[in-house]
């Protein structure tokens, strides 16, 4: 396990450089906030590309798709498609009328303190949802992969948190960007290597591949069986399961374009126009990975099977296995080190975005109306936020433990962007009568509404045999009040009837006045914020 | 924020929403951006709906092994990838024009 500890090392070696070097070249909140907005299309998308692909995708997906086959599938397709909404929708409105935050755009003509403060709100529940998926995923990773190297998962947890407030403190989003840059080549260039591996294994025959994936063999509850991995119906089950699974995609295709951190990427740029080219950078590679990941975890069901994979650590750890097996220890040190590298890289820009929320949106402009007494201030301000978030981050992950559902964390803060922060995004762009009620209608009901539909569905209720106990056992014993696992295909249509009901009561005249001035800053980046020059 | 930083000291932001050139470019850029995104949802879903609800047409075996549904699946990243290099091409008529009408309230 040695060889894994030293690429990690370099890779903390190379990351801290780029901090220093960040350092030096940023001076301001341009610069500490969106990199200066110098960051160029392909940097850009490779950096959205690597602040998107989690430990979640990489070590999940595989694993999903390693295990129930084309079903685990529709996860990787869910990666990719919000994309064609951010191109399409969001990214370069958002652009051209915001500066550094999502509630930006919402206060650009409604009452900025109700929103801002709603906004800010929803933005870190969204990202605590995320960090600690990431974080619990980080420790569990070196329970199972260091196991016998003395480094435990409360020391794994911490020192992953440490590292990213000291990018996020010192580096910035420069620094951040440029973590993500390098991470997102590494896993990239991994993930291909592994994809030829497979084909490798199948003498880079595409009929033998597919072949060899429909028959998998294993056993299920004692049982053995044999399974065709491409058809579907492994996952989604009668009765609910098709509902839940139409449900999904909802969080899928509007949740990535109402995620904070992926927002604030698109400041980063100089103009719209970069802007745009940067998701299609981002599609591309993230389109590619997510094919790559079919490869390896159909290539994991029929050269590993199932039943290896359980036993040998979960189904987290398909890849990493994979990579064992088809190459050995040194694939393996590899493939844990670029898991590490990734999620260090996720939670750095998870860190900005949510200590940037709350530095722009609710400390500069909700409790102090806008105007920094001292220059300076709103970053040092966001500089003790991020310690704020690293450390709550931390004491929760610690807390919830290495057995925790990393799956469930991430689903709900995809429930919550699709939910609550989407539906405002996009009608404060492109609906005229849109007014302040309507924005806090939106997120407060989106929000609460995703969360209160999760709580009540069958991951959290359900009554448990006298044999379940621990993180097998529903935390409430009632029979689910809400049938769904995936609350989209309900919360969504509510956080935009919620958004579309608080508008109409009310009027806001100055609202309807300022939307000339955003439609028109929107679609023809007059007035939008410039790239620094130095 | 302050929409008159910049070296636009106030621009007269209703007339130049209300100006020909700015209602066009408005116009082009619905008439890609709304069908675009209306056509991928309907693909998008229409995938999920036939997973979800016909799973026995898309377990049919469309190429040797390969299932219709799988071919779907991949289908989804093209038809992704192909949405967007439209985009790229038809935008940078949406580049010009908007260059073009900020131009013109230079010269006024």
């Amino acid at each position: 396990m040695s060889i894994s500890l030293a690429i990690f090392l370099v890779f903390i070696a190379a990351s801290l450089g780029i901090t220093y070097w960040a350092s030096r070249h940023s001076r301001g909140a341009g610069a500490y906030f969106a990199a200066g907005r110098k960051i160029t299309a392909w940097q850009n998308g490779f950096a959205v590309a690597g602040d998107f692909m989690s430990a979640a995708s990489f070590l999940g997906v595989v694993g999903l798709i390693a295990l129930q086959g084309f079903d685990g599938f529709l996860y990787a397709i869910g990666g990719f498609v919000a994309f064609v909404t951010i191109l399409l929708l969001i990214a370069e409105p958002l652009r051209n009328s915001g500066k550094y935050t999502l509630g930006d755009v919402l206060a650009y003509r409604l009452r900025p303190r109700p929103v801002r403060a709603m906004a800010a709100t929803s933005t870190l529940a969204t990202i605590l949802f995320y960090m600690i998926a990431q974080m619990v995923g980080a420790g569990a990773l070196v329970r199972l992969l260091l196991a016998g190297s003395g480094i435990s998962y409360n020391l794994a947890v911490s020192g992953v948190g440490a590292l990213m407030v000291v990018y996020v403190v010192f580096g910035g989003m420069l620094a951040t960007t440029w973590v993500q840059i390098v991470k997102a080549v590494l896993l990239s260039t991994c993930t291909l290597i592994l994809a030829v591996l497979v084909l490798g294994h199948f003498h880079f025959h595409g009929g033998e591949f597919f072949a060899a994936a429909t028959q998998v063999a294993y056993h299920e509850k004692g049982q053995p069986v044999v399974r065709d991995f491409l058809l579907p119906g492994l996952r989604y089950k009668p009765p609910y399961g098709p509902l839940d699974l139409v449900s999904l995609g909802f969080a899928f295709i509007f949740g990535s374009a109402g995620l904070p951190h992926i927002l604030g990427k698109f400041y980063t740029v100089p103009d719209a126009t970069t802007a745009r080219k940067s998701v299609v950078w981002a599609m591309g590679l993230i389109g590619s990975f997510y094919v790559m990941t079919s490869v390896l975890g159909l290539g994991a069901a029929s050269i590993l099977g199932p039943d290896y994979i359980l036993s040998h650590g979960g189904t987290n750890m398909s890849g990493p296995l994979l990579a064992q097996v088809l190459a050995g220890q040194i694939m393996l040190a590899l493939v844990t080190a670029v898991a590490f590298a990734t999620i260090l890289a996720v939670v750095a820009g998870l860190a900005i975005s949510a200590s940037t929320s709350f530095a722009h949106d609710f400390w500069l402009n909700v409790i102090h109306h806008g105007k920094e007494r001292k220059s300076g201030e709103t970053v040092l301000a966001a500089r003790v936020a991020t310690f704020v978030v690293g450390a709550v981050s931390i004491a929760i992950a610690i807390a919830l433990g290495p057995e925790s559902n990393v799956g469930i964390l991430a689903t709900m803060g995809m429930a919550v962007a699709a939910s609550a922060n989407f539906p405002v995004l996009l009608l404060s762009i492109f609906w005229r009568r849109f007014n302040t009620m309507g924005a806090v209608a939106g997120l407060s009901v989106g929000l609460l509404g995703s969360l209160g539909l999760i709580l009540a569905g069958p991951t959290f209720m359900g009554i448990d045999g006298p044999n379940s106990e621990g993180m097998a056992r529903h935390l409430f014993q009632v029979r689910p009040w809400f049938p769904l696992e995936n609350p989209g295909i309900v919360s969504v249509p509510l956080g935009f009837l919620a958004a579309f009901l608080g508008t109409i009561v009310t009027r806001e005249p100055g609202a309807e006045a300022k939307f000339n001035e955003l439609t028109v800053r929107a679609h023809t980046g007059l007035g939008a914020e410039k790239a620094e020059v130095r | 924020m302050n929409p008159a930083d910049g070296e636009h000291q106030h621009p007269d932001w209703d007339e130049v929403a209300a100006s020909t050139g700015f209602q066009h470019l408005l116009a082009l850029k619905r008439s890609f951006i709304v069908p675009a995104f209306l056509f991928f949802f309907v693909y998008y879903f229409g995938f999920l709906l036939l997973t979800a609800y016909a799973p026995t047409l898309i377990s049919l075996r469309a190429a040797g092994v390969l299932t219709l549904g799988y071919l779907l699946a991949l289908s989804q990243f093209v038809v992704g990838w192909t949405i967007a290099w439209l985009y790229l091409k038809t935008a940078t008529r949406f580049d010009d024009l908007s260059l073009d009408l900020l131009a013109k309230r230079e010269t006024t």
